[in-house]
């Protein structure tokens, strides 16, 4: 909300299109997806697993392997042009300028390296400073990201950690260069409710306190709801709605978002009903020919087999629905 | 880790036991020995003395504790064709085969993990399918015959190297080797690759699958995020994972090429362990059948407990359990 | 992300599962190739009598004056021998179709009881469980432990020559791959419910065993016969070249190779050249077939 004026954003994607060539066709994973992301502001991107939002995340790093391949659109990075920089370029600004957090950090950590060796390689890959100043950023930023005692527990190896704690190493690599811009991709969603929450708290407050944008890929609305500043949601590689979080969780316009929101306990307003939204996600590989939502959709209307162009509402919300959920009284002023 | 020791060598020192009571079966039990041991034409007379003579008289149990206490004392009798004690034979030969099998292994290594991580990256490519192509006719090819080729080529063709034998060895802390001189190597050269092949498709295949999965990890995707350069990837974050069964594998399979030097040692008469037994074989010299048996379990028993020991200290989290162990 | 369409399950149960077997074979012609290979090898074995120029055991048709004859070269008897003779005049060509023979029937011999000894053990192992089970893995981790050659040297060292004994060796080093792999799949086809049916049908042990656990571990155990052919094959070359395997009344490959070697120094080439091509693509044929069985039966691998 506050954010949207400030001047030039962090990040600018617009009519991304990421494809995979497979042998059974085209998967359009990510199609003509466009949004923004200012300094301090926190960006949910939000969707079922393979409504395309972590090839997003992943088109934005230049970490798109084949068969996939971004076929379109343009990625702007403090107005720096990305799409079509070659792999060396990549590599510079990756770690340094962006940096990503993925979701399981049993994962993400090698297994057989020490935690240092793996902070350390991190700062020497783009810096020309010392193993030992290294090491010091090292320590610094695990103290940032709240482990107690980093001087020992550098020597460690990853399974000497908890879930929660191998998550704050791999945040800690992330601000290792103070990037302008983190992607995490539901880097809580592996982790206990009570750890989930201060990771979240700290998040938080450390991009708020070094004015880093974030983008928060999750399929749990609540997690959007407490943290994001916006929220734009995706369906079969495409955003249907985006806006600020609240209006968009009070009063959703597309149908699709309606459905989330109603199917995620807790988060149901107005004594809406909790239900499932009926039908499956569609094979990225067959997409309907008009709104890909409109074989699942309850509002659906014959127009809505051409599909639908992206509509914009006075207070800065988009959405691309042919017939979207009436508003209620709280934005009287919505066009139908 | 001590205690985690201490069962291991317990292990081994069981399967040492096992393997003695199965040699000490088919040796005494199947064949009576006596008729190794007297010439064709020996009266029931002479026959019956040796049988006295080397207790062979007596019931299994107390052969048995008698075959036993001889070998605790290393005492595997005397080779009836060389005339010493069998077991200085075998240790006396023992040296060449084990730096020809090193050879062999070192070779496989270096040439089996560049080709491996190269087919595990790119398993697209032509020259990866090339290599695995080629791997499939490594561990086809029967290495007695690869070795005939090798001399046919390059020795009796070309000129290149030496045929047979082992070149001059020096002494180093007491241990005889040829890998220190050029003349050495050139006699090396032969046996070696003829004994690597195998093991070199092995480490390919081991590489190469260990690679692919590798590449798909998410501490792979994640190092690339941090902005690590590819030869980093490959070379520590890749390497180290699949270098834990590649050394656990070639460890255990030094062992089959200590016995695969067997054929290789034949064919090139190096002057090793191997081309003893299979003279013994040949010749039905028991004890130094029995004594190079007995060496080769023991040293196969070594070779393992080494590689519990290399395998917890390349795994992490393997070194963690043997802590609390 | 885009593995998940069309991802089918490898069970080769059913016609129609056949059916899609082959042709998930048929779909790497290098593996292809390698099965009409081996089809025409195993046929050339079969009909050797009909088509050799000569029977090489009919000392009345092989002459001493033939002997160590270049390729291509005019056998007294009036026939080309279009790879050469031997050192006693043998003609390779007859040589190497009846060795083939050999080779092959030793290793499929030696492979069919092992099969049938290992894949019964494994079995008793996974269905009776407890002491007997312990005692067959044992023995089965000991046989795996120790390198096949070395204990086929030893076995023949204390059994003698003879085919019977190789092929008795053959046997001992072989039996434990199956039972190891009978044994895993047994174990988990047990726990699947169909057991449980069959067994609440009222069948007994053995049928139950029999008709239904093995047909269901039968993929993974072509997969090892292939593989295990191919060594005994190879395994039964090495033991024949080192002098302890076959005797010369029955020359099987590696008898060819052995007695080409003493004629190898003086360049006379062919006599060990010949025959080791004909072992080498026979091996490398059911290894291709192998390969590619591996990846279609395993449908963990797929892709």
């Amino acid at each position: 909300m506050a954010a949207a004026g400030r001047g030039r954003p962090v990040l600018e994607v617009s009519d991304l299109a990421t494809h995979f060539l497979t042998r059974e066709g085209v998967v359009k994973a990510v199609d003509g997806v466009s949004f923004a992301v200012h300094a301090g502001e926190v960006l949910g991107l939000v969707g079922e697993s393979g409504s395309g939002k972590s090839v997003t995340g992943f088109s934005i790093l230049g970490l798109i392997d084949p068969p996939g391949r971004i076929v379109a659109g343009s990625i702007r990075l403090k107005g720096e042009e990305l799409v079509g920089r070659g792999e060396a370029a990549m590599r510079a600004l990756r770690g340094r300028r962006f940096a990503m957090i993925f979701q399981d950090p049993m994962m993400t950590l090698n297994p057989v390296l020490r935690i240092d060796t793996q902070m350390i390689e991190a700062v020497t890959a783009h810096e020309a400073v010392s193993v030992k100043a290294a090491r010091a950023r090292a320590v610094e930023v695990l103290g940032l990201v709240g482990i107690p005692a980093p001087e020992e527990r550098l020597n460690a190896y990853p399974h000497q950690f908890s879930g929660g704690m191998r998550q704050r190493v791999a945040i800690a690599i992330a601000l290792l260069h103070r990037p302008a811009l983190i992607i995490a991709d539901e880097p809580t969603t592996a982790l206990d409710v009570t750890i989930q929450s201060q990771i979240l708290a700290e998040m938080q407050g450390l991009v708020r306190d070094h004015g880093t944008a974030l983008i928060w890929i999750t399929h749990d609305l609540a997690v959007v709801a407490g943290l994001a500043d916006r929220v734009a949601v995706m369906y079969a590689g495409r955003i249907v709605e985006q806006g600020a979080v609240d209006s968009v969780l009070d009063s959703p316009i597309h149908p699709y978002t309606q459905g989330l929101i109603g199917s995620v306990p807790g988060t149901a307003r107005h004594g809406a009903r909790l239900r499932q939204i009926p039908g499956a996600a569609p094979s990225l590989l067959r997409l309907p020919p008009g709104c890909a939502f409109e074989p699942r959709c309850a509002r659906a209307i014959p127009v809505c087999r051409a599909a639908p162009s992206l509509s914009r509402t006075p207070d800065g919300r988009a959405f691309r629905c042919h017939n979207p959920v009436p508003q209620g009284a709280a934005l009287p002023e919505m066009p139908a | 880790m001590i205690a985690f020791i201490i069962r291991r060598v317990g292990q081994a020192l069981a399967v040492i036991l096992v393997m003695t009571v199965l040699v000490f079966f088919g040796t005494h039990v199947i064949g009576d020995p006596v008729w190794m041991m007297v010439p064709g034409d020996a009266t029931q007379e002479q026959v019956e003395q040796v049988r006295r003579e080397f207790g062979f008289d007596q019931p299994a149990h107390r052969q048995f504790l008698a075959f036993l206490r001889d070998i605790a004392q290393g005492d595997f009798g005397r080779s009836y064709v060389h005339g010493g004690p069998a077991f200085a034979l075998i240790l006396e030969r023992m040296p060449a085969t084990l730096e020809l099998a090193f050879a062999a292994l070192l070779m496989a290594v270096v040439l089996g993990i560049p080709l491996g991580l190269y087919a595990g990256l790119n398993p697209e490519a032509a020259p990866a399918r090339a290599i695995m192509a080629g791997s499939i006719l490594g561990f086809s090819l029967p290495t007695f015959w690869v070795g005939l080729m090798l001399i046919m080529l390059f020795s009796v063709m070309l000129g290149w190297l030496p045929a047979t034998g082992r070149g001059p060895t020096v002494s180093v802390f007491g241990i005889e080797t040829s890998m220190l001189s050029l003349e050495g190597w050139r006699h090396l050269l032969l046996p070696a690759l003829n004994l690597a092949l195998l093991k070199v498709s092995l480490v390919i295949r081991l590489t190469r699958s260990g690679a692919r999965e590798a590449a798909l990890q998410d501490y792979v995707k994640f190092a690339r995020a941090k902005g690590l350069s590819r030869r980093r990837i490959v070379g520590v974050h890749i390497l180290k994972n699949i270098l834990i069964p590649i050394v656990t594998v070639l460890g255990l399979e030094f062992g089959s090429l200590v016995a695969f030097s067997v054929v290789t040692e034949t064919i090139f008469a190096w002057p090793g362990m191997g081309k003893l037994l299979l003279e013994a074989i040949q010749r039905l010299d028991r004890p130094l059948i029995v004594a190079y048996v007995m060496v080769v379990v023991m040293l196969f028993v070594t070779i393992n407990l080494i590689v519990d020991i290399l395998y917890s200290a390349l795994d992490p989290r393997v070194r963690l359990t043997g802590d609390t162990a | 992300m885009s593995a998940e369409a069309g991802m089918p399950g490898a069970e080769m149960a059913g016609a129609g599962g056949l059916g899609r077997f082959a042709r998930r074979f048929a779909e790497d012609r290098v593996a292809l190739f390698g099965l009409v290979l081996l089809l025409v090898i195993a046929g050339l074995a079969l009909i050797a009598p009909f088509i050799a120029p000569q029977n090489p055991y009919d000392l009345a048709r092989v002459d001493i004056m033939d002997s160590r004859q270049p390729p291509g070269a005019r056998a007294g008897d009036g026939f080309t021998m279009w790879l050469g003779s031997d050192g006693v005049g043998r003609d390779l060509v007859s040589g190497i179709l009846y060795g083939l023979r050999i080779s092959l029937a030793v290793g499929l011999v030696s492979g069919l009881i092992a099969a049938a000894i290992g894949m019964t053990l494994g079995l008793v192992a996974a269905y009776a469980g407890g002491r007997t089970e312990t005692l067959i893995m044992r023995l089965v981790d000991l046989q795996l432990s120790l390198p096949s050659v070395l204990v086929a040297l030893i076995l023949v060292a204390l059994l003698g020559k003879g085919i019977d004994k190789i092929i008795l060796a053959l046997v001992i080093v072989q039996w434990a791959y199956y039972a190891r792999t009978v044994r895993g799949s047994a174990l988990v086809e047990r726990r699947k419910e169909y057991v449980e049916a069959a067994r609440s049908l009222g069948l007994s042990h053995a049928r139950t065993v029999f008709r239904h656990i093995l047909p269901n571990c039968l993929a993974p155990v072509i997969v090892i016969a292939t593989v295990q052919t191919a060594h005994a094959i190879s395994l039964e070359a090495t033991l024949s070249f080192l002098g302890v395997g076959l005797p010369q009344t029955e020359p099987s490959l590696g008898v060819l190779i052995a007695n080409g070697f003493q004629y190898m120094l003086s360049g006379k080439y062919w006599i060990s050249f010949f025959p080791g091509i004909a072992l080498l693509v026979t091996i490398v044929a059911i290894n291709l077939v192998g390969d590619r069985l591996r990846d279609v039966l395993n449908p963990r691998l797929e892709r």
